[in-house]
């Protein structure tokens, strides 16, 4: 079994607290991403995984066995680098088959191997050549390659394709999670740790994702999940694309939340969703998607300024200004009338599903109640 | 008007070529000229050395009655008869005492500032900064001042008269230049491929050695190549722990063939000198290819 434990692990670089105690479990077989803003210490976190890093406190469990102080050959890990590290003076083969002729297996073993996974790979053609002699491309393709040849417990990619171009990486993210289910069925243990500070590919290739900021968890869950009841303001900032509006509102009754000197109506249904308990200070999050345009002078609908207009072809980004605030919303083509133009009053209604409420102080969401 | 402007100029495409062929003899003029001054410059640089190698066929009478280079009557007597010395041994001997110096002091240097400078670029040690100090200190030192406990050291420990102390201290990473010179160049080279060494269950040495050695080969080669190159001229050191004869190094054999016979036989000198400067020569041009190479192939792709 290749279970990841992660139990209250701790980082210090001298007085500089890295990571803060931090527990995750992932499970056989599941592709859990590590996602974040720069800094966020979850490349130090996986590299600690790797055993490349010391670890400060806490404990690394890999398959139920404590592997603090074991070695990276020892672990049943494998890791894919950012900038591939393939070695510069040996060829292809000899890049894939290194762990191998490291560990003295037999010459038709490593042959094998290496037809096997270059086979998968599809980088057959390319054994003979030399790391220079490679695109970033197939260099990528050569370190998963080299890490798969080990069939590890453990897959480590260390933000693997963020020096490829964008077409590039859409069709790597394919490939890798093409790879992972096959490994899966043919019955490999194929647990997956993915560092990525880019949430799209956090959210196309996780089965789980494991959401950070400075050293701490801030939430794990999988993507729909995460995209849909984000536990605080920094995940729900953090995923979705344009990011969440927060707007500083109180609430007033049942229902009701009073935000920029306006009145949004979010229904009896909305008033269920909230945690128990009294609240202070409280933030709105709405996504863009989820705000409609309503109506004129329809009650219970933000009233602002349509400030700018973003033509996107299936769907159109609305920049409005309420007080001082500015809102986005992402209506569908369809539905903007065009009537609408800059410097027009518009009414948005929020999509009480859509809406979040958060506490101000601890940034939690206090409307997930149900 | 008009008609001025139309026969001022009936075919600027004439214009054109007359103003290109004035920009290419111009061109060529000056690239003649810089080639010209660079070649007069380098055969500047270069007269002692043609001069000495035109002499060291000349007899030794025309030395010093035939200013040119080019000898009259060539002669291959210099080399014969400066081949066999005026000792017992010839210069053959003197090659090979060379060589036990040289072989052994250049693996030592390559092994032990691979080590040294391995050490002090990748791992954290208590002390490090001091010890690093002070081994850039040692850069600082005069040879002079270290020549007599030196000496006095070696004595003690009966090594005078070997080879020994000629290259052991080599051996021990001794030359601080050579350690400071590796760790520079370690330190531009990422940790990534020492880390996917590292997951692929590398051992310390075995990453130095199947990673980091071939990834410091071009700085390795010029360590050899320079280490080889200072001890073949290498003269104080042979001078002061070697005595007798029999195991002269090329360089002191040459001042032997001054110091023994009353009339210099200066053809015999120069003649010994030009086969004494061949091996770096030969080594240097043999070395300066994969020197190149090493450096051009070197850079890492991100």
């Amino acid at each position: 079994m290749a279970r990841l434990q992660l139990r209250n692990l701790e980082k210090d670089y001298g007085s500089f607290r890295a990571v803060h105690g931090i527990n995750l479990d992932v499970e056989d077989g599941e592709f859990m991403v590590l996602v974040g803003p720069s800094g966020c210490a979850k490349s130090t976190t996986l590299r600690m995984i790797a055993g490349l890093e010391r670890v400060t406190g806490g404990e690394i469990r890999i398959g139920g066995e404590l592997v603090n102080d074991k070695t990276p050959g020892d672990r049943g890990i494998s890791m894919v680098f950012q900038n591939y590290a393939l070695y510069p003076h040996m060829k292809v083969r000899k890049n894939l088959s290194f762990s191998m002729r490291l560990k003295r297996r037999p010459g038709a073993e490593i042959e094998k191997a290496t037809e096997h996974v270059s086979g998968m790979l599809e980088i057959e053609p390319l054994l003979d050549r030399l790391p220079k002699q490679l695109s970033g491309g197939q260099a990528q393709r050569v370190a998963v390659g080299r890490a798969l040849i080990k069939k590890p417990q453990v897959f480590l990619f260390d933000e693997p394709l963020s020096n490829l171009d964008a077409k590039l990486r859409a069709s790597m993210r394919v490939r890798i999670t093409d790879l992972h289910k096959r490994l899966k069925a043919e019955g490999q243990q194929a647990t997956v740790i993915y560092v990525t500070h880019d949430q799209t590919e956090a959210m196309t290739m996780g089965d789980r994702i494991c959401v950070m900021k400075d050293g701490r968890i801030m939430q794990v869950a999988d993507p729909v999940t995460l995209y849909n009841r984000p536990a605080n303001t920094f995940v729900a900032g953090f995923i979705g694309s344009p990011e969440m509006n927060f707007l500083d509102a109180e609430m007033e009754g049942a229902g009701n939340v009073r935000a920029a000197g306006q009145t949004i109506a979010l229904g009896e249904d909305f008033a269920h969703r909230l945690s128990a308990g009294s609240y202070g200070e409280i933030t709105l999050g709405i996504r863009p998607q989820h705000l409609r345009i309503a109506l004129p002078e329809t009650p219970g609908t933000l009233k602002g300024k349509l400030n700018h207009i973003e033509f996107m072809g299936h769907e159109v980004y609305l920049y409005v200004d309420i007080g001082p605030k500015r809102l986005i919303a992402v209506v569908p083509s369809a539905s903007y009338d065009r009537g609408a133009l800059r410097d027009d009053w518009v009414w948005l209604s929020a999509d009480p599903k859509g809406v979040h409420l958060f506490d101000r102080q601890t940034g939690e969401n206090i409307s997930l109640a149900a | 008007m008009a008609e001025h402007v139309l026969s001022q100029s009936p075919s600027p495409a004439q214009d054109i070529d007359v103003v290109r062929a004035r920009e290419m003899r111009r061109h060529r003029i000056n690239a003649a000229l810089r080639y010209v001054l660079l070649a007069g410059v380098g055969l500047l640089m270069l007269y002692p050395l043609i001069w000495l190698i035109g002499a060291s066929f000349k007899t030794n009478s025309e030395i010093f009655s035939n200013p040119g280079f080019w000898p009259e009557n060539p002669t291959l007597d210099g080399y014969i008869k400066g081949w066999q010395t005026s000792t017992p041994y010839s210069f053959g001997t003197f090659f090979l005492n060379t060589l036990w110096i040289v072989i052994p002091k250049v693996i030592g240097t390559a092994i032990s500032c691979t080590a040294v400078a391995y050490g002090f670029a990748r791992f954290d040690f208590p002390f490090k900064k001091l010890l690093f100090a002070s081994l850039i200190a040692t850069l600082l030192l005069p040879n002079v001042v270290t020549r007599i406990p030196q000496y006095l050291l070696f004595r003690d420990l009966g090594w005078l008269d070997s080879y020994l102390p000629l290259w052991v201290p080599s051996a021990f990473a001794g030359d601080a230049f050579f350690v400071f010179m590796l760790v520079q160049f370690l330190r531009a080279i990422p940790r990534d491929m020492e880390e996917a060494a590292c997951v692929d269950g590398a051992t310390t040495w075995q990453t130095l050695i199947f990673i980091v050695v071939p990834l410091l080969m071009p700085a390795l080669i010029s360590v050899c190549l320079f280490q080889f190159m200072w001890t073949m001229n290498d003269f104080l050191g042979p001078l002061i722990y070697i005595s007798s004869v029999d195991k002269y190094p090329v360089s002191l054999a040459l001042k032997l063939s001054i110091d023994t016979t009353e009339a210099f036989e200066w053809n015999r000198v120069l003649a010994m000198s030009v086969l004494a400067l061949t091996p770096a020569l030969a080594v240097f041009f043999l070395a300066q290819k994969y020197f190149i190479d090493g450096i051009s192939s070197g850079g890492i792709k991100g």
